[in-house]
């Protein structure tokens, strides 16, 4: 085990980067995310990374960028929030039906309008379906470590995708806290170097990007659904890997107290360690109440979802953003498909809290599942309610 | 390169890659066609006009160094004939 | 597990304060938490920042509401700022700046529980020349508290302030040394 260092996460996240050994830096500067690319392009600066840093105009060109140097076998990096994200989301989607495992890591952060720098999950759901493997960190630790992981599983030949790593916004990019780094030689021991199949080359020309006729676009979106489902054994494998040289050991969902649980609450990202707290303090009082954290959103984990939640009666689902109109949180509406052909199910409550980084607190866990029994007793399914808004 | 309507999802090099250079020239867009130009050798003077404007690049030239069309690709746009500096280009309607 | 919580303007280093206990917590292998309570940053404005500190890993990521410490950087915030909120009674512990004796900011305030209080603008005019109270108050903290180490903070400081660090610890040595610590 190694020491642990105190250290800003965003600083923690550039480490990651910076021993991964990227060769491409593209990036523009984004509240919460400035301090990765700040701390990126000093180390570029002081030759502590060799590294491409492009300072590009803008995140569409960002993405293009990366795109182009993963395309050219070139090892890349960006990372952006918000807005950010939304403006290079054209490219972003391009980027993993090419097949370049570019990796970024975004800081949660709502979208506008009204303007929010605050964090919460609507930036990264507006993608949700973009064809990347997309981690939830929920502290620095889990930042660092899946920077690294991301790029082991991401360039993979048997995988060969673009991988998020999520993380809130200034509750997790913004906080000190210790963090355990991973010396030169371990990483390299777990990441080969970036070698590609295929590259752009004038000496071998090839043709990335070309147009399908409806003829096979059927049949080329199939290929891409299957490429981001056979990238499961990879990622435990990852993880495996990444546990036996570290000791730091990571699952689809991160279980807690889940032992004859009842009520089962479900979180996303840095919101995970506060409900921890919240059901220690439920189970003090002998309430069987345990804890679902989802650590891998895409490839979703049917599998693993559907062992953890067979036992429970309820889930209390706690999401960051919100689908106007539609069937409540992104995450819970997954879950609720992900459960309706099982033959015994828990019911399903949903609530949408966290909004622009407002705290949630144990005790605000606490009157969900209070809230979600109170309904349940009353014969009522919750269907889904944004939690502490003012009426 | 087969029928595409003959591939397979497993069929697709990964991300879509084409790794035959140059394999757009099998596709022969000169199908879409409803006019065809023709051109008058006495009237053209080699200047290349209509090669540079030919936005499927389908203009070539023979031996002697005379524009000619390769129908295989030409889709019958009339551009050529439109930018034709001695009017050696005439469109005429395809028969059937 | 002890929760602290600064108040200050923008600029004058209340988040610097709380992430400088941070590394001294996380030096001394114990585990620490610092963070901004996030916004727009504007210098003049009040701010606020947190810290937590634990032997256990900390499990908790949200505002501190219920602080054990409170550390003010600036007496004339206590005009507008409601610092004590939450304080944990009867052993919270309100560190200030001020010009005035404690006995004087215990009635003003009208605190019932342990109190510390030092001149730290003054303190920091003498010695940085600047009115800049992070490094200072957080010497009164460290003789208000046993929260960490004496020693845990010098070398963050060095870290921090690099060739300007001699002058952050000696006013940290001083302050520590003016600061009168009245009994709850």
């Amino acid at each position: 085990m190694g020491k642990r260092v105190g250290m800003e996460v965003s600083i923690a996240a550039s480490e990651a980067v910076r021993l991964a050994n990227v060769d491409v830096i593209a990036a523009y500067p984004i509240t919460p995310q400035t301090h990765i690319v700040e701390h990126l392009s000093e180390f570029v600066n002081n030759g502590e990374l060799d590294a491409e840093f492009v300072p590009v105009e803008s995140e569409h060109s960002a993405m293009s960028v990366c795109s182009g140097s993963q395309a050219v076998g070139a090892r890349s990096f960006t990372c952006t929030s918000s807005q950010g994200l939304i403006l290079m989301s054209e490219i972003v989607y391009c980027t993993a039906a090419m097949r370049l495992p570019v990796i970024m890591v975004l800081a949660n952060r709502s979208l506008s309008n009204p303007i929010s720098i605050w964090n919460d999950h609507t930036d990264v759901m507006s993608i949700r379906d973009c064809g990347w493997i997309q981690y939830f960190a929920e502290n620095g630790q889990d930042v660092f470590d899946h920077v690294l992981i991301s790029y082991r599983v991401g360039e993979d030949r048997d995988v060969m995708l673009p991988v998020i790593v999520n993380m809130d916004g200034f509750s997790v990019s913004h906080v000190i806290e210790p963090v355990e780094l991973v010396d030169q030689e371990t990483v390299d021991k777990f990441l080969p170097p970036y070698k590609p199949d295929i590259v752009l080359d004038p000496a071998h020309p090839v043709t990335m990007g070309a147009i399908v006729l409806p003829s096979c676009y059927t049949e080329a979106k199939k290929a891409q659904d299957e490429a981001v489902k056979a990238s499961m054994p990879t990622i435990l494998k990852g993880w495996q890997e990444f546990g036996d040289l570290t000791g730091r050991y990571y699952h689809p969902i991160e279980e807690y107290r889940t032992e004859g649980a009842e009520v089962l609450l479900v979180t996303m990202g840095g919101i995970g360690e506060t409900a921890m707290w919240a059901v220690d303090q439920m189970r003090e009082k002998g309430r069987p109440v345990g804890l679902l954290k989802m650590r891998l959103w895409r490839p979703f984990p049917f599998e693993e979802f559907r062992k953890a939640a067979s036992k429970a009666r309820m889930l209390v689902v706690v999401d960051r953003a919100i689908s106007y109109g539609g069937p409540g949180g992104p995450v819970a509406s997954e879950l609720r498909s992900a459960l309706y052909n099982e033959p015994k199910r828990p019911l399903v409550a949903n609530f949408i809290a966290g909004l622009a980084s407002r705290d949630v607190a144990p005790f605000d866990f606490i009157e969900m599942v209070d809230r979600a029994e109170g309904a349940c007793k009353k014969g009522m399914e919750p269907e889904y309610e944004i939690y502490g808004v003012r009426e | 390169m087969k029928p595409e309507q003959d591939y397979k999802w497993r069929d697709f090099e990964r991300g879509y890659v084409i790794t035959e250079p140059g394999s757009s020239r099998e596709y022969h867009t000169g199908d879409w066609r409803s006019q065809r130009p023709i051109f008058d050798k006495e009237r053209c003077i080699k200047c290349g006009v209509c090669w540079i404007f030919c936005p499927d690049c389908a203009i070539r030239f023979d031996a002697e160094g005379y524009a000619e069309m390769d129908l295989d690709y030409c889709k019958g746009c009339g551009i050529c004939s439109r930018e034709c500096l001695p009017g050696a280009i005439t469109m005429v309607d395809e028969e059937g | 597990m002890i929760e602290i919580r600064f108040h200050g303007r923008g600029g004058q280093g209340a988040v610097t304060s709380a992430e400088l206990l941070a590394y001294a917590a996380i030096n001394e292998g114990r585990y620490a938490q610092a963070f901004p309570s996030f916004g727009p940053e504007r210098r003049g404005a009040p701010v606020v920042a947190y810290c937590r500190i634990s032997d256990d890993p900390i499990r908790i990521r949200a505002n501190i509401s219920e602080p054990n410490l409170v550390v003010v950087l600036d007496y004339s915030i206590l005009r507008i700022v409601d610092v004590t909120a939450g304080l944990k009674h009867p052993h919270g512990i309100l560190v200030t700046d001020s010009k005035f004796p404690g006995e004087k900011v215990r009635a003003d305030l009208n605190i019932k529980g342990k109190l510390a209080a030092v001149d730290a603008t003054r303190i920091a005019m003498e010695v940085l020349g600047l009115a800049i109270t992070n490094t200072t108050m957080l010497g009164s903290l460290v003789k208000a508290s046993n929260v960490i180490q004496k020693d845990s903070l010098i070398e963050p400081l060095k870290e921090r302030f690099g060739r300007i660090a001699d002058k952050n610890i000696a006013a940290y040595e001083r302050a520590f040394k003016e600061t009168v610590v009245l009994d709850g």
